[in-house]
């Protein structure tokens, strides 16, 4: 009985809700058994949020551990490091090598983290600026779909399935802009491209 | 039949649905809410947001009286609200099903406390079912439905966060008939709840509630699975999966329905393994239930506050987990905060300006506690600013400071009109600030009385605040701008100076509902003179940078509000262009 578990992990608002859901409805579709688990309310405005799915032949538990995530999708350089120690040893991880600063640090009271990219590098994270190719795919809004088709090479679902997920997912307006954004993630993995 | 994906509390709308529900009532509440929101949006029903947990409960008990089937959810502390008529509804019954979902938030994500609402199952003597995903959410709720009609007693479905907002595969069935209730009989007998009744009735529940305990031995509800005979587990609702994956060769007792309990299953059970463990959160509910019926249970290291998850009950079974990278404990804390652009933040600034001692209350300006705003110096349950600044002034002054009560456009209609009626009543004093962003924020935009917003969008009656402060018997009320802080500043100087009870209404819309943003701000480095007056403000998109130590617009958060501008004495804050041309992309 195996199952993937993938986290996808930021600020409150980024919009890893809807990105999770997209993947839950694809592996759904692919005739998974599939759990997701998130957290809405207080956190949602701009605290640090994670998102859990976990897809297999039969899955229990909605929610994970320390050291037993498959894929972290970070949509935050900083949320990225708080959540390095869920990922498995031969985990993947892709950041967004983006920082939003946490309040304590835009008011000075506490430094800004540094060096992280560095740390996060050496333990082989892939560095999708998500930001810069929501915008080049039309919205900046669709960073989060950035993500997920930069998440979306490492797995084995169809890619005409997740086109059809998020053309039936997003808002009718956003649909080119979106899977444009999705291609652009896609491709920014499949050629391994650090874009730092 | 279709298999959909639906979060628990989808799950439970749909059960209700298709159990025949046609009436749905709550008070929006994390993790509950999406509950009503969900039923709203079904064919042939009628749902309504009501300004509390407990009107919501007697709107539905008055649809069963009726012969109705109706839905109730609410979140956990809902329930306190709601007790009222829960425990009397325990023993006039119904007639058409009532069934009320409660979400626990067990490691309290965006409330205020983690008590257990089995215990109000218990204490009330009502039904529980505790789901265990979201295809048991379904299935449940439509057997609470028939649980409720068939044996003459409302029935709690409990909920925690994980099942809420967890989705997981349902197959979703379809709408059964409303059953044929009976015509209407007056009943005084079952319905009028004075001692000579009550006293009858009283009676007939412990009859009602002894026939559901026999039935809980038998209904698939509760479920031995039997594996290894060393160790058995009882457990309920998300502990049960977590039970699972964490600990697969044990035995489980997997308990549908918390009350009333199944004591001879359970003696069985605890005959079949050597060891019988309890997994549970938030509360011992279970383990002392099986102890007091005379089950040895034998106890577990798991934490008692918070939640549970796989790798913690492996924890408590010594069974090995993967070796660990230890957490990084040196990043800065990400706590909420509100938006830019939120009309309550100069509000905040304004209260730290004067040092006001602020009794506050549940909503987004909570975070008005946190710094830099660090202006609210109690939050106890909803509506208790109120109340809580009167029973402070009758103390005496405290170090000559303001006394300042801050509630919200909706907290104000849930529970605060009764704390404000006692001030006026009893001659008190002090400054009521309602701070009225136009909707329910925190729990996702909802309407309430104040907006007119009802959960259908039918035509609705807008409650007009100021004219029922008024009638209330408050006379000095104002309406002030949050966003010009000139205003805010001078209206809490004003009416903190007066001698007498004042109401300060600041209207403006959630910065959410602004769907227009102004272009973003920037801070001039030429004029900046590193005061730090906008840093204070706490808004997201300002900060502080690291070597200068002058201020910066993030221009990608900045939504143009111009509270900064105000407090810049500098003109240091001015306007530049969209924000995608910033990142040098192609906008298109």
């Amino acid at each position: 009985m195996s199952i993937t578990t993938v986290m996808l992990c930021g600020v409150g608002g980024q919009g890893t809700i809807l990105a999770a859901d997209l993947l839950a409805k694809v592996a759904a579709a692919s005739g998974l058994q599939v759990k997701l688990s998130e957290v809405h309310g207080m956190s949602q405005r701009g605290g640090s949020v994670d998102t859990v799915v976990k897809f297999g032949s039969e899955v229990f538990s909605p929610v994970t551990d320390p050291g037993m995530v498959d894929h972290l999708v970070a949509f935050e350089l900083i949320e990225a490091m708080r959540r390095i120690h869920f990922v498995k040893p031969e985990g993947r991880l892709l950041v967004n090598p983006r920082a939003i600063q946490p309040l304590p640090v835009l008011t000075g009271d506490l430094s800004a983290p540094t060096g992280l990219t560095a740390i996060l590098g050496d333990e082989g994270a892939i560095f999708i600026d998500a930001d810069e190719l929501a915008c080049e795919a039309g919205s900046p809004k669709s960073a989060n779909v950035v993500l997920m088709g930069a998440l979306s090479y490492g797995l084995e679902f169809d890619t005409q399935l997740w086109r059809d997920v998020i053309a039936g997912r997003v808002p009718s307006k956003t649909i080119e802009d979106n899977l444009r954004a999705f291609e652009l993630g896609r491709q920014a993995c499949q050629r391994g491209e650090c874009t730092l | 039949m279709s298999s959909t994906l639906l979060s628990g509390n989808e799950a439970v709308a749909r059960g209700a649905w298709e159990a025949g529900a046609r009436i749905g009532v709550g008070y929006p509440g994390t993790p509950s809410t999406e509950t009503l929101q969900a039923f709203s949006a079904m064919p042939d029903v009628y749902a309504e947001w009501a300004p509390n947990e407990k009107v919501a409960l007697e709107v539905a008990a008055g649809a069963s009286f009726a012969g109705g089937r109706a839905l109730v959810a609410m979140k956990h502390v809902g329930l306190n609200v709601a007790a009222d008529p829960l425990f009397t509804l325990a023993y006039t019954g119904v007639r058409g099903g009532l069934v009320i979902l409660v979400a626990d938030d067990p490691g309290m994500h965006s409330s205020q406390n983690e008590q257990d609402s089995r215990n109000y199952a218990a204490f009330a003597r009502v039904p529980m079912l505790e789901p265990s995903d979201s295809a048991e959410a379904l299935a449940f709720t439509r057997e609470a439905f028939t649980i409720s009609e068939e044996r003459d007693v409302p029935v709690l479905i409990r909920s925690t966060v994980r099942i809420s907002h967890s989705k997981s595969l349902v197959t979703v069935g379809e709408r059964v008939p409303s059953g044929a209730i009976g015509e209407y009989k007056s009943n005084p007998a079952k319905w009028v709840m004075m001692p000579a009744m009550a006293k009858a009735r009283r009676l007939d529940l412990d009859r009602r509630i002894s026939a559901l305990a026999e039935f809980a031995e038998t209904t698939p509800l509760n479920r031995a699975e039997y594996r290894s005979t060393a160790v058995g587990v009882v457990c309920s609702g998300v502990c049960y999966q977590h039970v699972r994956e964490g600990v697969p060769d044990a035995s489980t007792l997997k308990l549908g329905m918390t009350f009333p309990l199944p004591k001879n299953l359970l003696a069985e059970f605890a005959r079949h393994v050597s060891v019988v463990h309890v997994v549970e959160e938030a509360d011992d509910y279970l383990e002392r239930s099986l102890r007091a019926m005379g089950v040895d249970v034998v106890p577990l290291a798991v934490p008692v506050a918070g939640e549970l998850s796989p790798g913690l009950i492996r924890d408590a079974f010594g069974l090995p987990r993967p070796a660990l990278r230890e957490p990084d404990d040196s990043l800065p804390p990400r706590p909420p905060l509100m938006c830019a652009g939120c009309p309550h933040r100069p509000v905040f600034d304004a209260l730290r300006k004067t040092r006001a001692v602020v009794t506050g209350d549940i909503g987004c300006y909570t975070l008005g506690a946190l710094r830099p705003l660090s202006a609210m110096d109690s939050c106890v349950d909803m509506g208790a600013s109120i109340g809580m600044a009167h029973g402070a002034a009758l103390v005496g002054s405290i170090d000559d400071r303001p006394l300042v009560a801050v509630i919200g456009d909706s907290t104000f209609a849930h529970s605060g009109i009764g704390g404000l009626m006692n001030t006026v009543y009893n001659g008190g004093s002090g400054t009521i600030l309602i701070l009225d962003n136009r909707i329910t924020a925190m729990t996702g935009h909802q309407g309430n009385p104040f907006n007119g917003i009802t959960l259908q969008n039918r035509p609705a009656h807008e409650v007009e605040l100021e004219a029922l402060v008024r009638a209330l018997g408050g006379s000095r009320v104002r309406v002030e701008n949050p966003h010009d802080l000139a205003a805010v500043k001078a209206a809490i100087a004003e009416e903190t100076a007066s001698p007498e009870l004042s109401v300060i209404i600041f209207r403006a819309p959630c910065a959410l509902l602004v769907r227009e943003k102004g272009d973003p701000y920037a801070v001039d480095d030429e004029l900046c003179t590193k005061c730090g007056a906008c840093i204070k403000l706490g808004c997201p998109a300002i900060g502080k940078e690291q070597l200068t130590s002058r201020a910066f617009i993030d221009v990608a958060l900045c939504v143009g509000c111009g509270q900064c501008v105000q407090v810049c004495k500098y003109d240091a804050i001015t306007h530049v262009g969209p924000a995608c041309d910033f990142m040098g992309a192609d906008t298109q």
